[in-house]
Protein backbone atom coordinates (compact mmCIF):
# COMPACT_ATOMS: atom_id res chain seq x y z
CA UNK A 1 0.00 0.00 0.00
CA UNK A 2 1.20 3.45 -0.90
CA UNK A 3 0.55 6.17 1.68
CA UNK A 4 -2.07 8.63 0.48
CA UNK A 5 0.30 11.60 0.82
CA UNK A 6 2.84 9.87 -1.43
CA UNK A 7 0.36 9.23 -4.22
CA UNK A 8 0.60 11.10 -7.48
CA UNK A 9 -1.32 14.31 -8.06
CA UNK A 10 -3.76 13.82 -10.93
CA UNK A 11 -3.34 17.29 -12.42
CA UNK A 12 0.43 16.99 -12.49
CA UNK A 13 0.14 13.53 -14.03
CA UNK A 14 -2.11 14.89 -16.77
CA UNK A 15 0.30 17.70 -17.52
CA UNK A 16 3.27 15.34 -17.69
CA UNK A 17 1.42 12.88 -19.94
CA UNK A 18 0.29 15.44 -22.48
CA UNK A 19 3.42 17.56 -22.61
CA UNK A 20 4.43 17.81 -26.26
CA UNK A 21 1.42 15.74 -27.33
CA UNK A 22 1.34 17.22 -30.87
CA UNK A 23 -1.30 15.37 -32.86
CA UNK A 24 -2.29 12.69 -30.37
CA UNK A 25 -6.07 12.29 -30.35
CA UNK A 26 -7.35 12.33 -26.77
CA UNK A 27 -10.64 11.00 -25.41
CA UNK A 28 -11.48 11.40 -21.74
CA UNK A 29 -13.99 9.60 -19.57
CA UNK A 30 -16.56 11.54 -17.59
CA UNK A 31 -15.66 12.78 -14.14
CA UNK A 32 -12.22 13.74 -12.92
CA UNK A 33 -10.23 12.89 -16.05
CA UNK A 34 -12.38 15.27 -18.08
CA UNK A 35 -11.20 18.14 -15.85
CA UNK A 36 -7.61 16.83 -15.60
CA UNK A 37 -7.06 16.73 -19.32
CA UNK A 38 -8.65 20.15 -19.74
CA UNK A 39 -6.41 21.58 -17.02
CA UNK A 40 -3.45 20.44 -19.10
CA UNK A 41 -4.82 22.56 -21.96
CA UNK A 42 -8.10 22.53 -23.84
CA UNK A 43 -7.37 21.35 -27.37
CA UNK A 44 -9.40 20.84 -30.54
CA UNK A 45 -8.12 17.28 -30.64
CA UNK A 46 -9.50 16.52 -27.18
CA UNK A 47 -12.86 14.87 -26.93
CA UNK A 48 -13.82 15.23 -23.27
CA UNK A 49 -16.88 13.16 -22.41
CA UNK A 50 -19.51 14.55 -20.05
CA UNK A 51 -21.63 11.40 -20.17
CA UNK A 52 -21.79 7.93 -21.66
CA UNK A 53 -20.23 6.35 -18.58
CA UNK A 54 -18.38 3.18 -19.56
CA UNK A 55 -18.01 4.23 -23.19
CA UNK A 56 -14.76 6.20 -23.37
CA UNK A 57 -12.52 3.30 -24.37
CA UNK A 58 -14.91 2.24 -27.10
CA UNK A 59 -14.99 5.76 -28.54
CA UNK A 60 -11.24 5.35 -28.64
CA UNK A 61 -11.52 2.04 -30.49
CA UNK A 62 -13.81 3.40 -33.22
CA UNK A 63 -11.47 6.36 -33.67
CA UNK A 64 -8.32 4.21 -33.65
CA UNK A 65 -9.70 1.96 -36.39
CA UNK A 66 -10.85 4.97 -38.43
CA UNK A 67 -7.45 6.70 -38.09
CA UNK A 68 -4.80 3.96 -38.13
CA UNK A 69 -1.97 6.46 -38.70
CA UNK A 70 -2.75 8.54 -35.64
CA UNK A 71 -2.15 7.75 -31.99
CA UNK A 72 -5.33 7.61 -29.94
CA UNK A 73 -5.17 8.03 -26.16
CA UNK A 74 -8.07 7.38 -23.82
CA UNK A 75 -7.65 8.78 -20.31
CA UNK A 76 -10.38 7.70 -17.94
CA UNK A 77 -11.21 7.00 -14.30
CA UNK A 78 -11.34 3.65 -12.52
CA UNK A 79 -15.11 3.93 -12.02
CA UNK A 80 -15.68 4.69 -15.70
CA UNK A 81 -13.40 1.84 -16.76
CA UNK A 82 -15.13 -0.60 -14.42
CA UNK A 83 -18.48 0.15 -16.06
CA UNK A 84 -16.99 -0.80 -19.42
CA UNK A 85 -14.84 -3.78 -18.42
CA UNK A 86 -16.21 -5.79 -21.32
CA UNK A 87 -14.82 -3.22 -23.71
CA UNK A 88 -11.32 -4.23 -22.63
CA UNK A 89 -12.04 -7.70 -24.03
CA UNK A 90 -13.49 -6.15 -27.18
CA UNK A 91 -10.44 -3.95 -27.66
CA UNK A 92 -7.93 -6.72 -26.99
CA UNK A 93 -9.73 -8.88 -29.55
CA UNK A 94 -9.79 -6.05 -32.11
CA UNK A 95 -6.09 -5.46 -31.41
CA UNK A 96 -5.65 -1.85 -32.60
CA UNK A 97 -1.96 -0.99 -32.59
CA UNK A 98 -2.54 2.74 -32.19
CA UNK A 99 -4.82 2.76 -29.14
CA UNK A 100 -3.69 3.46 -25.58
CA UNK A 101 -5.87 3.44 -22.50
CA UNK A 102 -4.66 5.08 -19.32
CA UNK A 103 -6.72 4.78 -16.15
CA UNK A 104 -6.32 7.41 -13.45
CA UNK A 105 -7.04 5.16 -10.50
CA UNK A 106 -7.96 6.97 -7.29
CA UNK A 107 -9.84 3.88 -6.08
CA UNK A 108 -12.97 6.03 -5.70
CA UNK A 109 -15.92 7.41 -7.60
CA UNK A 110 -14.64 10.93 -7.15
CA UNK A 111 -17.38 12.78 -8.93
CA UNK A 112 -20.21 11.34 -6.87
CA UNK A 113 -18.89 11.79 -3.34
CA UNK A 114 -15.79 9.61 -3.08
CA UNK A 115 -17.33 6.20 -2.63
CA UNK A 116 -14.78 3.39 -2.86
CA UNK A 117 -14.60 1.55 -6.19
CA UNK A 118 -13.75 -2.09 -6.72
CA UNK A 119 -10.07 -1.23 -7.15
CA UNK A 120 -10.05 -0.25 -3.45
CA UNK A 121 -11.39 -3.69 -2.65
CA UNK A 122 -9.09 -5.97 -4.61
CA UNK A 123 -9.85 -5.57 -8.31
CA UNK A 124 -6.62 -5.24 -10.27
CA UNK A 125 -7.38 -3.56 -13.59
CA UNK A 126 -3.96 -4.38 -15.03
CA UNK A 127 -4.55 -8.07 -14.38
CA UNK A 128 -7.99 -7.79 -15.96
CA UNK A 129 -6.47 -6.20 -19.05
CA UNK A 130 -3.81 -8.89 -19.19
CA UNK A 131 -6.35 -11.65 -18.76
CA UNK A 132 -8.46 -10.44 -21.68
CA UNK A 133 -5.45 -10.28 -23.98
CA UNK A 134 -3.57 -6.99 -23.61
CA UNK A 135 0.16 -7.63 -23.91
CA UNK A 136 1.40 -4.08 -23.38
CA UNK A 137 0.35 -3.35 -19.80
CA UNK A 138 1.92 -1.33 -17.01
CA UNK A 139 1.26 0.35 -13.71
CA UNK A 140 2.68 3.64 -12.48
CA UNK A 141 2.67 4.24 -8.75
CA UNK A 142 5.37 6.80 -8.08
CA UNK A 143 7.09 9.87 -9.46
CA UNK A 144 10.06 7.89 -10.68
CA UNK A 145 8.08 5.57 -12.92
CA UNK A 146 5.98 8.52 -14.09
CA UNK A 147 9.13 10.40 -15.09
CA UNK A 148 10.39 7.49 -17.17
CA UNK A 149 7.01 7.02 -18.86
CA UNK A 150 6.73 8.53 -22.31
CA UNK A 151 3.42 8.11 -24.06
CA UNK A 152 4.96 8.08 -27.53
CA UNK A 153 7.36 5.21 -26.83
CA UNK A 154 5.16 3.25 -24.45
CA UNK A 155 2.24 3.31 -26.85
CA UNK A 156 4.23 1.46 -29.49
CA UNK A 157 3.14 -2.15 -29.87
CA UNK A 158 -0.37 -1.31 -28.81
CA UNK A 159 -3.02 -1.70 -27.76
CA UNK A 160 -1.52 -0.38 -24.54
CA UNK A 161 -3.15 -0.38 -21.12
CA UNK A 162 -1.72 1.48 -18.15
CA UNK A 163 -3.01 2.21 -14.67
CA UNK A 164 -1.69 5.27 -12.88
CA UNK A 165 -2.38 5.25 -9.17
CA UNK A 166 -3.31 8.78 -8.13
CA UNK A 167 -4.25 10.45 -4.89
CA UNK A 168 -7.94 10.84 -4.11
CA UNK A 169 -7.85 14.58 -3.67
CA UNK A 170 -10.67 16.11 -5.66
CA UNK A 171 -9.44 19.36 -7.21
CA UNK A 172 -11.88 21.98 -8.47
CA UNK A 173 -13.13 21.06 -11.95
CA UNK A 174 -11.55 22.78 -14.95
CA UNK A 175 -14.36 22.69 -17.47
CA UNK A 176 -14.02 22.09 -21.20
CA UNK A 177 -16.84 23.22 -23.50
CA UNK A 178 -19.92 21.19 -22.66
CA UNK A 179 -21.89 21.08 -25.88
CA UNK A 180 -21.36 17.64 -27.37
CA UNK A 181 -22.19 18.64 -30.94
CA UNK A 182 -19.70 21.50 -30.73
CA UNK A 183 -16.97 19.23 -29.33
CA UNK A 184 -17.59 16.69 -32.07
CA UNK A 185 -17.52 19.26 -34.88
CA UNK A 186 -14.47 21.00 -33.44
CA UNK A 187 -12.61 17.70 -33.25
CA UNK A 188 -13.60 16.64 -36.78
CA UNK A 189 -12.64 19.97 -38.26
CA UNK A 190 -9.21 19.89 -36.58
CA UNK A 191 -8.62 16.32 -37.71
CA UNK A 192 -10.33 16.18 -41.08
CA UNK A 193 -10.50 19.79 -42.23
CA UNK A 194 -13.34 22.16 -43.09
CA UNK A 195 -14.82 19.75 -45.61
CA UNK A 196 -15.83 17.50 -42.73
CA UNK A 197 -18.84 19.74 -42.11
CA UNK A 198 -20.31 19.21 -45.56
CA UNK B 1 -39.02 -27.50 -61.12
CA UNK B 2 -36.38 -29.65 -59.52
CA UNK B 3 -36.10 -29.90 -55.74
CA UNK B 4 -32.74 -28.21 -55.99
CA UNK B 5 -34.20 -25.07 -57.43
CA UNK B 6 -36.91 -25.00 -54.84
CA UNK B 7 -34.38 -25.10 -52.04
CA UNK B 8 -32.29 -22.39 -53.66
CA UNK B 9 -35.21 -20.03 -54.05
CA UNK B 10 -35.84 -20.35 -50.31
CA UNK B 11 -32.43 -19.06 -49.31
CA UNK B 12 -33.13 -15.48 -48.24
CA UNK B 13 -31.40 -12.86 -50.34
CA UNK B 14 -32.11 -9.84 -48.15
CA UNK B 15 -28.82 -10.12 -46.18
CA UNK B 16 -26.98 -9.76 -49.51
CA UNK B 17 -29.17 -6.79 -50.33
CA UNK B 18 -28.21 -5.14 -47.03
CA UNK B 19 -24.55 -5.92 -47.62
CA UNK B 20 -24.63 -4.42 -51.13
CA UNK B 21 -26.43 -1.33 -49.83
CA UNK B 22 -23.94 -0.62 -47.06
CA UNK B 23 -21.07 -1.23 -49.47
CA UNK B 24 -22.49 1.29 -51.92
CA UNK B 25 -22.63 3.80 -49.08
CA UNK B 26 -19.03 3.24 -47.99
CA UNK B 27 -19.56 1.81 -44.53
CA UNK B 28 -16.17 0.65 -43.31
CA UNK B 29 -16.83 -0.46 -39.72
CA UNK B 30 -19.39 -3.01 -38.60
CA UNK B 31 -19.83 -3.95 -34.95
CA UNK B 32 -22.22 -6.40 -33.43
CA UNK B 33 -23.46 -8.72 -30.77
CA UNK B 34 -24.65 -11.52 -33.03
CA UNK B 35 -28.20 -12.59 -33.64
CA UNK B 36 -29.16 -15.59 -35.75
CA UNK B 37 -31.02 -13.22 -38.05
CA UNK B 38 -27.80 -11.29 -38.75
CA UNK B 39 -25.55 -14.31 -39.23
CA UNK B 40 -25.38 -14.18 -43.02
CA UNK B 41 -24.73 -10.44 -43.11
CA UNK B 42 -22.00 -10.89 -40.49
CA UNK B 43 -20.35 -13.59 -42.59
CA UNK B 44 -20.45 -11.34 -45.66
CA UNK B 45 -18.92 -8.42 -43.73
CA UNK B 46 -16.24 -10.54 -42.11
CA UNK B 47 -15.06 -11.87 -45.45
CA UNK B 48 -14.72 -8.30 -46.78
CA UNK B 49 -11.21 -6.95 -46.22
CA UNK B 50 -12.44 -3.36 -46.60
CA UNK B 51 -14.72 -3.68 -43.60
CA UNK B 52 -13.40 -3.72 -40.04
CA UNK B 53 -15.63 -6.01 -38.00
CA UNK B 54 -15.70 -5.70 -34.22
CA UNK B 55 -17.37 -8.24 -31.96
CA UNK B 56 -18.82 -6.54 -28.89
CA UNK B 57 -19.47 -7.91 -25.42
CA UNK B 58 -22.55 -5.71 -25.09
CA UNK B 59 -24.41 -3.54 -27.57
CA UNK B 60 -23.77 -0.26 -25.76
CA UNK B 61 -20.11 -0.58 -26.68
CA UNK B 62 -21.18 -0.23 -30.29
CA UNK B 63 -22.97 3.07 -29.70
CA UNK B 64 -19.82 4.53 -28.14
CA UNK B 65 -17.61 3.00 -30.80
CA UNK B 66 -19.58 4.59 -33.63
CA UNK B 67 -19.01 8.01 -32.07
CA UNK B 68 -15.29 7.36 -32.40
CA UNK B 69 -15.80 6.09 -35.93
CA UNK B 70 -17.46 9.35 -36.90
CA UNK B 71 -14.89 11.48 -35.06
CA UNK B 72 -12.36 9.72 -37.27
CA UNK B 73 -14.30 10.46 -40.45
CA UNK B 74 -15.62 6.97 -41.21
CA UNK B 75 -19.03 5.36 -41.31
CA UNK B 76 -20.08 2.49 -39.10
CA UNK B 77 -23.00 0.16 -38.58
CA UNK B 78 -24.26 -1.54 -35.39
CA UNK B 79 -26.04 -4.89 -35.61
CA UNK B 80 -28.07 -6.33 -32.76
CA UNK B 81 -31.29 -8.08 -31.86
CA UNK B 82 -34.19 -6.33 -30.20
CA UNK B 83 -33.16 -7.44 -26.70
CA UNK B 84 -29.90 -5.58 -27.28
CA UNK B 85 -31.81 -2.33 -27.59
CA UNK B 86 -32.41 -2.63 -23.85
CA UNK B 87 -28.66 -2.48 -23.33
CA UNK B 88 -28.00 0.77 -25.17
CA UNK B 89 -30.44 3.38 -23.94
CA UNK B 90 -28.16 5.55 -21.80
CA UNK B 91 -25.35 5.33 -24.35
CA UNK B 92 -27.71 6.66 -27.02
CA UNK B 93 -27.65 9.93 -25.04
CA UNK B 94 -24.33 10.42 -26.79
CA UNK B 95 -25.96 10.35 -30.20
CA UNK B 96 -28.59 12.84 -29.13
CA UNK B 97 -26.17 15.19 -27.36
CA UNK B 98 -23.29 15.04 -29.81
CA UNK B 99 -25.49 14.70 -32.90
CA UNK B 100 -23.46 12.12 -34.73
CA UNK B 101 -24.91 9.87 -37.38
CA UNK B 102 -25.36 6.24 -36.55
CA UNK B 103 -27.20 3.41 -38.19
CA UNK B 104 -28.44 0.39 -36.27
CA UNK B 105 -29.99 -2.70 -37.78
CA UNK B 106 -32.16 -4.49 -35.26
CA UNK B 107 -33.45 -7.99 -35.90
CA UNK B 108 -36.75 -8.36 -34.10
CA UNK B 109 -37.70 -11.00 -31.58
CA UNK B 110 -40.80 -11.18 -29.44
CA UNK B 111 -42.87 -9.57 -32.10
CA UNK B 112 -44.50 -12.05 -34.52
CA UNK B 113 -45.08 -15.73 -33.82
CA UNK B 114 -42.42 -15.76 -31.11
CA UNK B 115 -41.46 -19.12 -29.64
CA UNK B 116 -39.64 -17.78 -26.56
CA UNK B 117 -41.77 -15.53 -24.34
CA UNK B 118 -38.67 -14.16 -22.58
CA UNK B 119 -38.07 -12.15 -25.75
CA UNK B 120 -41.44 -10.46 -25.66
CA UNK B 121 -40.84 -7.59 -23.22
CA UNK B 122 -38.03 -6.06 -25.28
CA UNK B 123 -39.81 -6.96 -28.50
CA UNK B 124 -42.63 -4.73 -27.36
CA UNK B 125 -40.49 -1.99 -25.79
CA UNK B 126 -37.97 -1.82 -28.65
CA UNK B 127 -39.51 0.93 -30.78
CA UNK B 128 -40.88 3.14 -27.98
CA UNK B 129 -37.61 3.23 -26.04
CA UNK B 130 -35.57 3.96 -29.14
CA UNK B 131 -37.90 6.81 -30.02
CA UNK B 132 -37.90 8.14 -26.45
CA UNK B 133 -34.13 8.53 -26.48
CA UNK B 134 -34.18 10.28 -29.83
CA UNK B 135 -33.58 7.61 -32.48
CA UNK B 136 -35.74 7.45 -35.59
CA UNK B 137 -37.09 4.00 -36.32
CA UNK B 138 -38.02 2.48 -39.66
CA UNK B 139 -39.46 -1.01 -39.95
CA UNK B 140 -39.13 -3.57 -42.76
CA UNK B 141 -41.51 -6.47 -43.08
CA UNK B 142 -41.03 -7.47 -46.68
CA UNK B 143 -37.87 -8.28 -48.61
CA UNK B 144 -38.86 -6.02 -51.51
CA UNK B 145 -38.51 -3.03 -49.15
CA UNK B 146 -35.12 -3.92 -47.73
CA UNK B 147 -32.93 -1.98 -50.13
CA UNK B 148 -34.99 1.21 -50.18
CA UNK B 149 -35.43 1.24 -46.40
CA UNK B 150 -31.78 0.63 -45.52
CA UNK B 151 -30.73 3.14 -48.13
CA UNK B 152 -33.20 5.79 -46.94
CA UNK B 153 -32.31 5.14 -43.30
CA UNK B 154 -28.60 5.60 -44.02
CA UNK B 155 -29.27 8.83 -45.91
CA UNK B 156 -31.44 10.05 -43.06
CA UNK B 157 -28.80 9.25 -40.44
CA UNK B 158 -25.86 10.81 -42.27
CA UNK B 159 -27.67 13.83 -43.71
CA UNK B 160 -29.30 14.71 -40.40
CA UNK B 161 -26.50 13.53 -38.08
CA UNK B 162 -28.73 11.43 -35.98
CA UNK B 163 -29.31 7.91 -34.70
CA UNK B 164 -31.51 5.79 -36.92
CA UNK B 165 -32.63 2.21 -36.33
CA UNK B 166 -34.07 -0.12 -38.91
CA UNK B 167 -36.04 -2.93 -37.31
CA UNK B 168 -36.14 -6.11 -39.37
CA UNK B 169 -39.42 -7.79 -38.58
CA UNK B 170 -39.85 -11.47 -37.85
CA UNK B 171 -42.14 -11.42 -40.85
CA UNK B 172 -38.99 -10.81 -42.91
CA UNK B 173 -36.42 -12.91 -41.08
CA UNK B 174 -38.75 -15.72 -40.05
CA UNK B 175 -39.66 -16.86 -36.57
CA UNK B 176 -37.27 -19.11 -34.75
CA UNK B 177 -38.57 -22.38 -33.36
CA UNK B 178 -35.89 -24.13 -31.34
CA UNK B 179 -37.56 -27.52 -31.54
CA UNK B 180 -37.61 -27.62 -35.34
CA UNK B 181 -34.79 -25.19 -36.25
CA UNK B 182 -32.05 -26.30 -33.92
CA UNK B 183 -32.04 -29.98 -34.85
C1 LIG C 1 -24.60 5.43 -16.22
C2 LIG C 1 -24.14 6.34 -15.14
N1 LIG C 1 -24.13 5.93 -13.85
C3 LIG C 1 -23.70 6.74 -12.89
C4 LIG C 1 -23.29 8.01 -13.17
C5 LIG C 1 -22.82 8.95 -12.06
N2 LIG C 1 -21.38 9.14 -12.13
C6 LIG C 1 -20.83 10.25 -12.70
S1 LIG C 1 -19.19 10.29 -12.57
C7 LIG C 1 -19.16 8.83 -11.74
C8 LIG C 1 -17.92 8.24 -11.16
C9 LIG C 1 -16.73 8.38 -11.96
O1 LIG C 1 -15.71 7.78 -11.22
P1 LIG C 1 -14.29 7.59 -11.84
O2 LIG C 1 -14.40 7.13 -13.23
O3 LIG C 1 -13.49 6.76 -10.92
O4 LIG C 1 -13.74 9.07 -11.93
P2 LIG C 1 -13.10 10.04 -10.83
O5 LIG C 1 -13.04 9.33 -9.51
O6 LIG C 1 -11.76 10.34 -11.37
O7 LIG C 1 -13.97 11.25 -10.84
C10 LIG C 1 -20.44 8.32 -11.57
C11 LIG C 1 -20.76 7.06 -10.89
C12 LIG C 1 -23.34 8.43 -14.52
N3 LIG C 1 -22.96 9.66 -14.91
N4 LIG C 1 -23.76 7.57 -15.47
Amino acid sequence: MIKEKNKLDRRKVAQKLLKGRKDILVITGLGGTCWDITSAGDDDLNFPMWGGMGGASMVGLGLAIAQPDKKVLVVTGDGEMLMGLGSLATIAAADPENLSIIVFDNEHFGETGMQKTHTAKGTDLVKVAEAVGFRNVSVIENQESLESFDIKTHSQNGPMFCVIKISNNNPTPVLPPRDGAYLKDRFRQALLGKKSAI
Amino acid sequence: MSDDKNIKSEIPQWPNTIYNTIKSKNFSQVCYVPDAGHSKLITLCESDTDIDCVTLTTEEEGVAMLLGTWLGGKKGLLLMQSSGVGNIINMLSLAKTCRYPMLMLVTMRGEWGEFNPWQNPMGEACRPVLEKIGARVFNVEDSINVETTISAAAEFAFNSQQAVAVTLSQKLIGTKNFLTDMK
